[in-house]
């Protein structure tokens, strides 16, 4: 077992395209890394250089102790499972398991009794004689990752594994995935656009955009405290909302000439000058007129089950706000939200960084 | 789901299949039941009178060790053919596949050959490598071999197979090109991973998936070697050195247009055309089972 250590990593295609740009990430033994952020991000890239699929522009990848640069995939001791779970078609799910070990020289028995294992770990015991073809969606999955498993490799790198799944199954593999590596302790690193599957699974979450880590951290404090406003937008859903204000003073500010108290607000901040103010739609609470307040126009209502939507503007801005069923009648115009200082996120509008306490 | 279109009447899809009926029946159907009922019949030398003599044609050619010949020698044609063409072929559709420089322009000109009219191609080679005039029978006679094609039956033959393949590995090529191209990237990738270096990722990934185009061409190419070979023998060896290079498709040819025989000759041709429905039969079947993965 071992930890993946990526130092100032590059990768520059041909015709100058930078498509990371200098990723350092420290990842723990046996922790759970989940890479987020949009498509075009190079999530997928530095995946693909931490497994040898994409040659290292620039920078250093280790795994464990050893710089694995130079190597050849099949030398860094990884496993990785596929978007596409790219079985071998013309081999049974067996051999599919089997093919790795062979090629490692691993003795016949011994490889009988990891693929027999990894096939019982994963409820694919009866399907060890099918071709891939004769498997659902699922049952792959399950057998890409015994491919997988049966190789006990220092670390699984996952390349979007769940996003040709249906929505349901999609959340049955999830729990499996996580449990699987608790129970196995394998350094996982995890590529995924869905921010969901993100916050779930990660020990520890890095939200990437352009290129570049925007901000590393557990899940908990990804959301709790996002250092951009790229962030705070990309996590959460329905994702944060953004309104325009201006500084009042220590610990205030204005939206739409509506007053708010801040707590983690950057000292030293001019009185007057522009700031954007982010507030998640889970964190307002509708009614109540005290201090710190904001009135909104609700245009239409998302009904969730348990939750409702209100979609409106808050200020001539776009505002969501969530609240449970038949705590807002659904016909509601009007509302007087209250706004907890310690829920007020803020950023600057020009470099889109956090502008909380230092 | 397949969607149908519905058409009441039938006028309509008569006029439309009409063309690619007439054109079959013309080409076919009618050249074909005509050997088949001129393989019953025995002509004068004249041509003046024919009369119908049943199976005797096909027992007489059965009889003749010309034909059994003709036979083996095409058996040994179509197998050096389909064996080179095909190792070629894959040999550089797996190079072509790689992201190399210039590779478009690569893939063009491997093209080529497949533009070339079969008799063109074999006057090329016939040239090449004739026994006085060839630039290449020089250095063959220097290494110690007396080259001469035109004396020899397995020089013959050899520089048959050579230009048959050259022709032949375009169209192989091409298809093996696009069946590498759709083996889907990550399977190779995942075989990296695994530990299986290139050549065994080759043998035990590449290969199998690529087994049913291998199967589609090596039909493709023993139907050609069959028939449209019939050029290429006939401008660089005319079935000789004594017959030591007459196909089943030449010796119709030769008995028939050369030696008069039209009903030998039909016979000959009725049994050509069970080969090529057997062959044709069995890519179907095999095709429709085994090309899904």
């Amino acid at each position: 077992m071992a930890g993946v250590t990526l130092d100032t990593v590059r990768k520059i295609y041909a015709g100058n395209v930078e498509a990371v740009k200098g990723v350092s990430l420290g990842i723990e033994d046996g922790s759970f890394c989940v890479l987020v952020g949009p498509s075009g991000c190079g999530k997928s890239t530095l995946l693909r250089m931490i497994a040898g699929l994409e040659t290292i522009s620039g920078g250093e990848v280790k795994i464990g102790d050893r710089v694995v640069n130079q190597m050849e995939p099949a030398d860094r001791d990884i496993a990785m499972v596929f978007q596409n779970y790219a079985l071998y078609p013309h081999m049974s799910v067996y051999d599919n398991m089997a093919y790795g070990l062979k090629n490692r020289k691993t003795p016949k028995d011994e490889i009988d009794r990891r693929v027999k294992e990894a096939a019982r770990i994963l409820a694919i015991e009866s399907f060890l004689a099918r071709k891939p073809r004769q498997l659902s969606g699922g049952q792959r999955q399950r057998v890409a990752m015994g491919r997988a498993i049966v190789r006990k490799p220092q670390v699984f790198l996952f390349d979007e594994p769940l996003s040709n799944l249906d929505a349901k199954l999609r959340v049955q593999m999830r729990v499996e995935i996580k449990r699987l590596q608790r129970a196995l302790g394998v350094t996982s690193i995890y590529v995924t656009h869905d921010q969901v599957e993100a916050m779930t699974l990660s020990d520890k979450l890095v939200v990437m955009s352009g290129g570049q880590i925007e901000q590393v951290g557990s899940p908990a404090e990804v959301y709790r405290r996002p250092e951009t406003r790229f962030v705070a937008t990309f996590i959460g859903s329905p994702p944060m909302n953004i309104l325009p204000g201006t500084v009042e003073g220590p610990g205030r500010v204005s939206v739409g000439g509506q007053s708010i108290a801040v707590t983690d607000m950057r000292e030293g901040l001019t009185p007057g000058s522009a700031i954007e103010v982010g507030l998640r739609p889970e964190d307002v609470q509708a009614g109540g007129a005290g201090a710190s307040s904001l009135s909104m126009d609700i245009d239409f209502v998302e009904e969730l089950g348990a939750t409702q939507l209100f979609h409106g503007k808050v200020a001539g801005a776009e505002f969501i706000v969530q609240a449970s069923t038949g705590q807002l009648p659904a016909d509601t115009r009007n509302l007087t939200l209250a706004v907890d200082p310690g829920n007020v996120h803020l950023f600057d509008p020009q470099t889109t960084k956090r502008l909380g306490r230092v | 789901m397949e969607k149908r279109a519905h058409i009441s009447g039938w006028t309509l899809p008569l006029l439309l299949i009409l063309p690619q009926m007439a054109i079959t029946v013309v080409f076919f159907y009618w050249p074909a039941s005509q050997a088949i009922w001129q393989s019953f019949l025995r002509e004068d030398a004249f041509g003046l009178a024919s009369e119908f003599v049943g199976f005797e044609n096909y027992v007489f050619l059965f009889e003749q060790p010309e034909y059994y010949r003709a036979m083996v020698t095409t058996v040994i044609f179509s197998t050096l053919v389909a064996f080179f063409s095909l190792a070629c072929a894959l040999l550089l559709a797996t190079q072509a596949d790689k992201n190399i420089r210039a590779g478009q322009a690569f893939k063009t000109l491997l093209i080529w050959p497949y533009a070339v009219a079969p008799a063109i191609a074999g006057v090329l080679w016939l040239f090449m490598f004739h026994p006085t005039l060839g630039t290449l029978s020089r250095p063959i006679n220097a290494l110690g071999i007396n080259w001469n094609p035109m004396l020899n039956g397995n020089h013959a033959m050899t520089l048959l197979v050579l230009s048959a393949t050259w022709k032949q590995i375009s169209y192989n090529f091409l298809f093996f090109l696009a069946g590498l191209q759709s083996i889907p990237k990550s399977v190779i990738e995942a075989a990296a991973i695994d530990g299986a270096g290139p050549i065994r990722r080759f043998w035990t990934v590449i290969f199998p998936l690529l087994s049913p185009t291998t199967f589609f061409l090596l039909v493709v190419t023993i139907v050609y070697v069959f028939f449209e070979t019939f050029g290429i023998i006939d401008a660089v060896t005319g079935g000789g050195p004594a017959g030591q290079t007459t196909t089943l498709v030449y010796k119709v040819y030769a008995d028939g247009r050369l030696g008069g025989d039209l009903g030998g000759s039909a016979a000959q041709s009725v049994i050509l055309m069970i080969i090529v429905i057997a062959l044709t039969a069995v890519q179907f079947r095999y095709v429709e089972r085994k090309v899904q993965y």
